[in-house]
Parts: structure tokens; sequence; C-alpha cells
């Protein structure tokens, strides 16, 4: 029996040993579960709704996160008033 | 709002049921292919597969659910395959003689015609590697046929009296 080399897959031109190998890959074909199609859809909605609850809690704290900056930002700005009276007044020439 | 998000859904439920009803034999072929025919492991790879297709079917618009949904199918195969990659295991089915990685290259080259560079890609390899594993692969199915892929018996060696 000839061995398959390398070469034989190099190139696209189909061959006997090529289509000995596809024939045993063929061959009958298991029955598809009737529920199959349900059961994925209830995991793929399940994961959708985990990913959108997510995403919603993400959301919330980059929101609450931004608010709470803004007002700690507001709070302790610290050139907002009239310049401070411990300040060394401003050297003129 | 609610009836447009309503209308979103149940239109993204009748896709994917026309695509299962289409793809779910083939991806099931595969499958079978790959795990050597375990009822259970084919199943749960299915599953998972097809509902990554649904948790991203929006996302795909413009691209092939059934690339898609295989390729899902093809990664958790070889994240379970895992430490078992290169070692043969004991199981009965066509392509039991083969490591998993092996079958893997020959089910998506040979059975799903997807090509070496692609193959590559998909499992992290360079494509002379994938060309030499299935070159192998091919050689270890056609030196036995399958008729004679049934295990078989060690004889007990006689250990004689001593």
């Amino acid at each position: 029996m000839s061995r398959c080399t390398v070469d034989d897959w190099a190139s696209d031109v189909p061959d006997r040993k090529l289509d000995e190998v596809r024939r045993t890959l063929g061959g009958p074909h298991p029955a598809v579960p009737a529920d199959l199609s349900r059961r994925a859809e209830e995991r793929g909605r399940r994961l959708l709704h985990r990913r959108r609850v997510l995403h919603g809690v993400l959301l919330a704290l980059a929101v609450a996160a931004l608010i709470a900056f803004t007002v700690l930002a507001i709070l302790t700005w610290p050139w907002n008033g009239a310049t401070p009276p411990e300040t060394a007044p401003p050297v003129t020439w | 709002m609610r009836s447009g998000h309503e209308e979103s859904e149940r239109r993204r439920s009748y896709e994917f049921e026309a695509f299962v009803g289409g793809a779910a034999g083939r991806l099931l072929h595969v499958a079978a292919l790959l795990t050597c025919e375990d009822a259970k492991a084919c199943d749960q790879l299915l599953c998972h597969a097809l509902s990554r297709a649904y948790l991203n079917w929006t996302r795909l618009r413009g691209e092939d659910p059934y690339a898609y949904a295989r390729q899902e199918l093809v990664l958790a195969y070889a994240r379970r395959a895992g430490a078992r990659w290169l070692h043969r295991e004991p199981r009965d089915g066509r392509l039991s003689r083969l490591t998993a990685q092996e079958r893997l290259v020959l089910v998506l080259r040979l059975y799903e015609g997807v090509d070496e560079e692609q193959v590559a890609a998909l499992l992290g390899m360079p494509v002379d590697r994938v060309r030499a594993v299935c070159a192998r692969a091919c050689n270890t199915l056609r030196s036995t046929p399958p008729a004679a892929a049934a295990p078989v018996a060690v004889p007990a060696v006689a250990g004689g009296a001593r």
C-alpha cells in the first residue's frame, strides 16, 4: 500500500487516497435529537440574559463612578475661590 | 420600544430555528466524528456551539453562522481535549485510532473542506504542521482498514513455573 506523503495534501487534485479517507469520514449520519433546537435556544437566551444583566451592572457602575468623581471634584476643587490669604503676594519688578 | 424589542427577539428566534434545522445534522456529524460517536459529548458540544450562535446572532450579520457555530464547536472540543490532545483514547469509532489533534485537522480539512490556512489559524498551528498532521492521520487511517479497527485483546503471556 502506497503511503500518503505531505506533498499529496499540498495539491487539491482529488485522488484515490483522498476519496478513500473522505468515504471513511462520510458514512452513516447520527440522528439529530428533536429537542436540540429548543434546548440550544433556551441556553442561548439564558446566556444572552446574563450578558445583558452584566452589561447593565457595568453601565450602572460606570455612571455611579462618574457622578461620584464629579461631586468630589466640585467639592474639593482647589482653585475655585479667590487666592487664599496666606499666599505670598505676586512679585512685581 | 418594547414591541420593537420583542419583534427583534421573535425574528432572532425564527431565524435561529431555521438555521438549526438546516445545519444541525452536519454539525452533529462533525461532533460525532470528533468524539468517536460519544452521544453525550456530541450533544453537549452541539448545544454549546448552537447556543453561542444564538447569543451572538445579531453580531453575525454578514457572516456565516454555520462557520461560527463550527468554530465554537471545534474550539470547545479542543479545550476539552486539553491534556488528551496528543494521546489516543481507547474508544471505538471510525477515527478512534487518531489523536484528538489529528481528528480535528482531518475532519476540518477533508470532511468540512476548510483551507489549510484557516485550519492553522483556528487551531493556532503553523500551516506546515497542519499539512503534516493531516498526512499522518491519513496514513494511520489507511494503514488499518475499518473492519480491523476493533481493539484486539493482547494475549496474556504465559509466565511459566518459577
